[in-house]
């Protein structure tokens, strides 16, 4: 069995994103001998010297059409990539640019695939994955035998660690397989603002689907103006259109890093803890023990928020006079 | 657009499971089910809107398909309530265990042969959390596709749509149809069925079939519940002394 891991390398506007040196680390760790990073670019010439220390090779495939990100011509680059190769395994972010790609590639090679990953190891033969499941609630792991695997691995899981291996950078042409793509990227938007920036608030209220109701939103947004925070939401809360996409707290939304963040109702998925994490001080209020979320609080209430903010709210009271 | 547009919509059912302990059954691959409640996939139900949506824009027919046993036509008859036209459940039985590819393989042995324009699924399924079925899918039928939309709209022969990446930015692309475009949550308000629609659906036919051969290259080892690392400092008490102790912690961080 080959003994190199391909890693793709993820970049948007210009800059490396941060998980592909994450998943660098992580290959280097498997003990690969040869971990060989894909970058895919309009010119490899910028990227390039950044990824060098980090791998034994990087393998630049550069052409207009991968200027902006679109699966269809990675997908048959990387097709025609592994099949010269043979490489063990290809990581890939388990992002918005991954999970577009990941699966439908695992396809084409007729690889198996494992998303999300959260642990990886080399196993007698293919890899071990671990991977969450039920929003964190439990972990699974996987076996994959294929030769190649495709992991897609999650965002801000593994430490990206520095390194200097001084890896070669080589040319390759991905040639005419790139052509006659059925999708076209078309432009890149920003979701609108409106005007509240919760990235620059000290203090920060995030509710959660816990708040159950609009009707009780008001509790919230009580709560939060009795100690001069800034309201903030996960996900549901935000489809539910009871608070602004812009605040929205987590990986498809913002990353906040305030001196006090107290989370009400919110179970702690994942990709609410990335945008989160950073606070100083984390105060979480959730009736489930088991949440996910208290796992990175420093502080853990396990009782309905329905109780503890209007009790909350008359001991503030009582404080203030 | 003409009038015959088709649109199939690949629906799940899952367990409910975030206010419920979760617990690993004895087989310890899978989870004790018997006190859950399940419902549509979170992700499933906005797709199923977006295709409600077009139908109304573009008088199309919307079919419904799930992999699953006999309890998953629940789901089915919650789509033909709100207005889908036709449903149809591959059964699960005898599937054996397989991965998000091989239900991809499953559904796209059910699509052979079949013509539509445009084939929804929910982004994510908010038990397993793979996100592979719909591109993988769209792959095995030939077929292009995008994941995490949150806007889409067809037209004679092009899909175009806004993917939702990290850190609030959207990508706009075009897709050439017939394409296979998974929904994420949060792009439309998924309606409630009525009444007459409920009742209209319970008299619909469901189609059966029979899944396909799903050899998969992964394989379950166990699933287990996780340690919690650097866990947090449980304030205990009653809910008054719980919420002086955070009173006091406010206090302390200046926020009071
Ligand atoms: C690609 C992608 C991107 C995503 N991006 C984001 C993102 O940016 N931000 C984000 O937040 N999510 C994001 N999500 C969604 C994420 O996976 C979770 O679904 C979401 O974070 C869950 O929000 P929640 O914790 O409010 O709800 P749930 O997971 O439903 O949890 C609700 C919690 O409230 C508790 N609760 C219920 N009632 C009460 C009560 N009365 N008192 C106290 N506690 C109570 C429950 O025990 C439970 O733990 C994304 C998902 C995907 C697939």
């Amino acid at each position: 069995m080959s003994n190199s891991i391909m890693v793709l390398v993820e970049h948007r506007q210009g800059a490396i994103r941060d998980v592909s040196f994450e998943m660098l680390t992580a290959a280097r760790k498997l003990g690969a001998g040869n971990v060989e990073a894909v970058l895919m670019a309009e010119s490899c010439d910028l990227l390039a010297p950044a990824i060098a220390p980090h791998a034994n090779k990087v393998v630049c495939v550069s052409g207009p059409i991968f200027r902006d990100f679109n699966y269809e011509p990675y997908q048959k680059a990387l097709v025609k990539l592994a099949a010269e190769r043979k490489p063990a395994a290809i990581l890939i972010a388990n992002s918005a640019f991954g999970t577009d790609l990941g699966p439908s590639l695992a396809v084409a090679l007729n690889a198996g695939l494992v998303s999300d990953a959260v642990a990886c190891t080399k196993a007698d033969s293919g890899f071990s994955v671990s991977r969450g499941m039920y929003a964190g609630k439990l972990v699974a792991d996987w076996a994959v035998r294929s030769e190649p695997s495709v992991i897609m691995v999650r965002q801000s899981n593994f430490k990206a660690e520095p390194a200097s291996l001084g890896g070669t950078v080589e040319k390759w042409d991905a040639g005419d397989v790139v052509s006659g793509a059925k999708t076209k990227f078309l432009s890149l938007e920003e979701v609108p603002t409106t005007g509240i920036d919760i990235t620059k608030a000290t203090i920060v209220v995030g509710i959660g689907r816990g708040i159950k109701e609009a009707k009780n939103m008001p509790l919230a947004q009580e709560f939060a103006q009795d100690i001069g925070a800034v309201l903030a939401a996960s996900r549901p809360v935000v489809d539910a259109g009871w608070l602004p996409k812009e605040v929205q707290i987590g990986s498809s939304g913002k990353t906040i890093k305030p001196k006090l963040y107290i989370a009400l109702g919110i179970s702690g998925a994942f990709q609410h803890i990335a945008g989160m994490k950073g606070a100083d001080t984390i105060i979480a209020v959730n009736k489930d023990p088991k949440a996910p979320i208290f796992s990175v609080a420093h502080y853990g209430i396990v009782d309905d928020l329905h109780k503890v903010v209007p009790a909350l709210r008359t001991k503030i009271k009582e404080m203030k006079t | 657009m003409e009038a015959s547009v088709e649109i199939a919509v690949c629906l799940k059912r899952v367990p409910d499971t975030a206010e419920a302990d979760v617990k690993v059954d004895a087989s310890g691959k899978d989870i004790v089910r018997d006190k859950l409640a399940f419902t549509i996939n979170e992700a499933d139900n906005y797709a199923l809107e977006e295709a409600l949506l077009a139908k109304e824009k573009h008088n199309a027919n919307v079919t419904l398909v799930s992999v699953g046993a006999k309890e998953s036509e629940e789901v089915l008859r919650m789509g033909l309530a709100k207005g889908a036209t036709a449903a149809a459940r591959i059964d699960s039985a005898g599937l054996g265990e397989t991965d998000g590819i091989g239900i991809a393989r499953v559904l796209a042995g059910w699509f052979q042969g079949k013509t539509f324009d445009l084939i929804v699924t929910g982004a994510i399924a908010s038990d397993d959390g793979n996100s592979q079925v719909g591109p993988a899918l769209a792959e095995l039928l030939g077929l292009p596709h995008a994941a995490y939309v949150t806007k889409l709209d067809i037209q004679a022969g092009t899909a175009t749509v806004k993917r939702e990446l990290e850190g609030g930015f959207l990508e706009v692309k075009e897709l050439a149809t017939p394409c296979v475009v998974t929904i994420q949550t949060g792009g439309n308000a998924p309606r409630y069925a009525s009444i007459m629609g409920i009742k209209r659906a319970g008299a619909k036919p469901i189609e059966q079939a029979a899944p396909a051969k799903a050899e998969s290259k992964t394989q379950l080892i166990k699933v287990y519940v996780p340690e919690i690392v650097g866990a947090a400092q449980m304030v205990e008490g009653t809910v008054d002394e719980k919420a002086l102790k955070i009173a006091q912690l406010l206090k302390e961080k200046g926020a009071v």
